[in-house]
């Protein structure tokens, strides 16, 4: 067990040293000269843009200006936004957010996506198990910015049950709209995961053999059935969160939620390439320590899958 | 030039107000509800994260700017109409419009306690003019002495008499220098902001009508505090306790919280809202024009645009667009229909100017123009405009497209880059290859800031390289006069020279488009857009 973890952080470095130098070189290339930009419609001095670019090393070829990021890493200084705060500061800032909406909206999702598939693959066919279908497939349906904006106006403009943003700091109880919002579609697809697995593993072997040794029903559903059936449904959400802490952007900047896709989002736009860059590493890791952390959980679900060699 | 960028990024320009000449007071004259209001009540703002650090040399664009307008006071400060007021400043005098002297008030302080005396203008002016400190509206000092791009030269212009005294020499007469001075980037800094520029423009200390609440009062990418400033002295102590101005990315989610009664003023509606807002929000809705003129730019480089044929063309081009139809459709009428090159709020503006009727849609003169034209040189290709397409322009620019296709049988059509920053750089290293979309946010509120910069020859953002001696004559005449009304006159026989020549296309005046919450009263948008926060009263 301890070495497979070792070997997965190993493979980390390449994926690292990777993705910076890919995703360095693409706001390298980004059409335009940020610098101009910074000046909007007037143009700007020549002597004043030369400073300018000589601040933030734009003036270097492209490798070089990588290995000062990169060396400044190594350096715990990540570089510095235009508006002259370290990006060191700017990711403590943002990611909690993100991470608290993430973490919301997986717990609204899997909870009351398990629950709703798994009691829909028990009634296949009935009342319940149709209407679910239905609900879930509008929601796939629906794109999530449709959601979010009718949740927000309903919800916040027009009943005042919500804040229509997020408030500073990011308070949970704020968050709650936005990470309904962002679980929903997430929702609709766990319950038919759910609810296909659900109907799968009842019907197998053993758990006909488990009915006929006269187990109760009520041990038969959560320990042989459910068990059996959150395979697919953790590697769906495993994968989901890594996709909600990569930052909701749509979402983020609907309710003004200060976290990391709306912050990203503005780097982009402005060619930051110390924080987009930096945004986009951090997120790398924490995926590579979602997806080991699945790969973990695998075993305690289904001991046949062993982490060896 | 203050930018706006706000959600899709670059959109460099958008709202600003300021009650017409005519005094449209739809925005000013709320019911007067329980008069003074709570004299304690935190008065809410949408606003945008500061691109650059709090520093008033260093920030060029409206996020940063509109909090620095309010914790610092400059020499003077702009009235609802855009007439200069004296702040700091007991008087500013001159005979030649080149030399000034300026005495300020006594007895003035920062929040810090440290003295406002002329040496705080004399080491911030300094300061944001020096080369090395590369700032942003170091552009702002070209006109005083010592001033130079080249290396780093300390402003000889500017000299200390005594603590309450210092004057001012410029290179060249320019008489709206005392207007400029309301501009961000001529405000004073406190001697401890020199020891540690970074660290000011954290936590900025100023002598304004507010000031932050306390230090790590900008929490970045959601807020800052503002509080009264209790040592402020000027003409615009706050009927208020303070301002918060919530950083927002997009405007729609302002727009949201405004209805949602999150939010007291709001001064962006986002274009989404442009059909409903005024419905919305009933009289509590503002939409007035602004000081930000829109156009776009045809070189003279470009085939067939040069000398007698391009000013055909170019007339030719302006008549066969329908500016009234495509405020009233594309914009929902929160455009207005450009008659000059100026914009309606500034002192000086007039829709009489001689040959102002090139900018009226005018099909079949402009179809015999362009006929004329092609007998010098018979047209050929297709008439592209550049704009950005994270901006939000595409929509006007298919229009004038089109109008341009109908009305004189050509090929024409935009022409898209994804981002901003490309455009601007094709423009600024002069590689595009066809008109491009142009702009101008005004730094502050004169007829020459519309001109100078943008049509004289060599002028920094003259994009299209534009140059008529007699426009510069007549530029320079103006600069030259002592007396206001003398010198806009001065400016309006230039403008009527570039009516001529059309050296970019007037296209509309963006409006200001804001509204405000049930909450409060007495909001009035001042001439650049934002509302005048101090006049707020709440509950």
């Amino acid at each position: 067990m301890a070495g497979y973890i070792f070997r997965r952080v190993l493979q980390a470095i390449p994926v690292f040293f990777g993705t910076t130098f890919l995703i360095y070189f693409m706001v390298f290339a980004m059409p335009g000269d940020p610098i101009v930009a910074l000046f909007g419609d007037k143009t700007p001095n020549p002597a004043v843009i030369e400073q300018l670019r000589q601040q933030y090393h734009l003036d270097q070829p492209f490798i070089v200006q990588y290995f000062i990021y990169i060396g400044g890493i190594f350096r715990g200084d990540f570089g510095i936004s235009f508006s002259g705060e370290p990006v060191t500061q700017i990711l403590a800032r943002t990611f909690p957010v993100t991470i608290r909406l993430a973490v919301l909206a997986l717990l609204f999702q899997s909870i009351a996506g398990i629950v709703v598939g798994l009691y829909s693959g028990l009634r296949k066919g009935k009342l319940f198990d149709s209407s679910a279908l239905v609900v879930s497939l509008i929601l796939i349906s629906l794109p999530i910015f449709v959601i979010a904006y009718v949740a927000q106006y309903v919800f916040g403009v027009q009943l005042g049950w919500a804040r229509t943003t997020v408030g500073s700091g990011a308070p949970l109880q704020d968050l709650v709209m936005p990470a309904l919002v962002l679980a929903s579609v997430s929702f609709a697809q766990i319950v038919r995961l759910t609810r296909s697995s659900v109907i799968e593993t009842s019907g197998l072997d053993f758990v006909r053999t488990a009915y006929s040794k006269g187990l109760s029903r009520r041990r038969i559903v959560p320990v042989h059935i459910l068990r059996n059936s959150l395979i697919p449904v953790v590697t769906f959400l495993a994968t989901d969160f890594g996709v909600l802490l990569v930052g909701a952007t749509v979402t983020e900047g609907i309710f003004n939620v200060p976290g990391v896709g709306n912050t990203l989002y503005q780097a982009i736009i402005r060619g930051e390439g110390p924080t987009v860059v930096s945004f986009v590493t951090v997120m790398v890791l924490l995926y590579l320590v979602v997806n080991l952390v699945v790969d973990l959980l695998y075993g305690l679900l289904d001991p046949r899958i062993r982490l060896v060699k | 030039m203050k930018i706006r960028r706000i959600g899709i990024g670059a959109v460099a320009l958008a709202a600003a107000s300021a009650l017409m000449l005519a005094g449209c007071s739809a925005g000013g004259d709320t019911p007067s509800t329980s008069a003074a209001g709570n004299s304690s009540a935190i008065i809410t703002a949408n606003g945008s994260e500061p691109q650059n650090p709090l520093i008033p040399t260093n920030t060029n664009e409206v996020g940063g700017g509109k909090i620095l307008d309010e914790i610092f006071a400059g020499l003077v400060y702009y009235d609802a109409k855009g007439a200069p007021v004296n702040d700091v400043a007991d008087s500013i005098e001159t005979t030649d419009a080149q030399n000034y002297t300026i005495k300020i008030k006594p007895g003035l302080k920062f929040t810090n306690g440290d003295p406002v005396d002329a040496a705080s203008f004399v080491d911030a002016w300094q300061y944001g003019a020096l080369l090395s400190n590369a700032q942003l509206s170091s552009y702002f000092f070209e006109d005083i002495e010592g001033f130079s791009y080249d290396a780093d030269s300390p402003l000889t212009g500017l000299k200390v008499v005594d603590d309450t005294t210092f004057t001012v020499a410029l290179t060249s007469p320019k008489s709206d220098f005392p207007l400029r001075l309301g501009y961000s980037a001529f405000f004073p800094l406190p001697k401890s902001a020199f020891a540690d520029m970074a660290a000011f423009g954290e936590n900025p200390i100023g002598n304004g009508p507010y000031m932050l609440a306390g230090a790590g009062a900008w929490k970045h990418n959601e807020k800052i505090d503002l509080v009264v400033n209790p040592d402020y002295k000027g003409g615009r102590v706050p009927k208020n306790g303070g301002v918060t101005i919530v950083f927002y990315a997009t405007q729609d989610a302002a727009y949201s919280d405004l209805q949602g009664g999150n939010l007291d003023v709001l001064d962006a509606v986002p274009d989404s809202a442009y059909q409903t807002f005024q419905s919305d929000l009933g009289d509590r809705a503002v939409n007035q024009p602004a000081a930000v003129f829109q156009s776009f730019t045809i070189p003279s480089r470009l085939a067939h645009f040069g000398g007698e044929e391009g000013t055909l063309r170019k007339q030719a081009i302006s008549m066969a667009i329908n500016r009234e139809e495509i405020t009233k459709v594309i914009f929902e009428g929160t455009r207005t229909p450009a008659s000059d090159f100026t914009s309606p709020v500034i002192d000086g503006w007039t829709d009489k100017l001689k040959g102002a009727d090139v900018l009226k849609y005018n099909p079949d003169e402009a179809k015999k123009l362009w006929a004329e034209a092609d007998k010098i040189s018979p047209w050929s290709g297709t008439f592209q405009i550049a704009y950005n397409s994270d901006g939000g322009h595409q929509g006007w620019v298919d229009a004038v497209a089109n109008s341009l296709k109908n009305t004189l049988g050509i090929d024409a059509s935009g022409a898209p880059s994804p981002t901003f920053a490309q455009v601007r750089t094709a423009i600024t290293d002069r590689s595009i290859q066809t008109a491009f979309r142009t702009g101008w946010q005004a730094d502050y509120p004169g007829l020459f800031n519309f001109l100078g910069p943008i049509y004289a020859t060599n002028a920094g953002s003259n994009d299209g390289d534009y140059s008529n001696p007699d426009f510069d004559a007549l530029l320079e005449k103006g600069s030259s006069e002592t007396d206001v009304d003398t010198a806009n006159k001065d400016f309006q026989d230039a403008q009527e020279i570039l009516l001529k020549d059309l050296p970019a296309i007037p296209l509309w005046y963006s409006n200001v488009t804001g509204g405000y919450g049930t909450e409060v009263s007495n909001v009035t948008f001042g001439w650049n857009s934002v509302p005048l926060y101090s006049e707020i009263t709440k509950g």
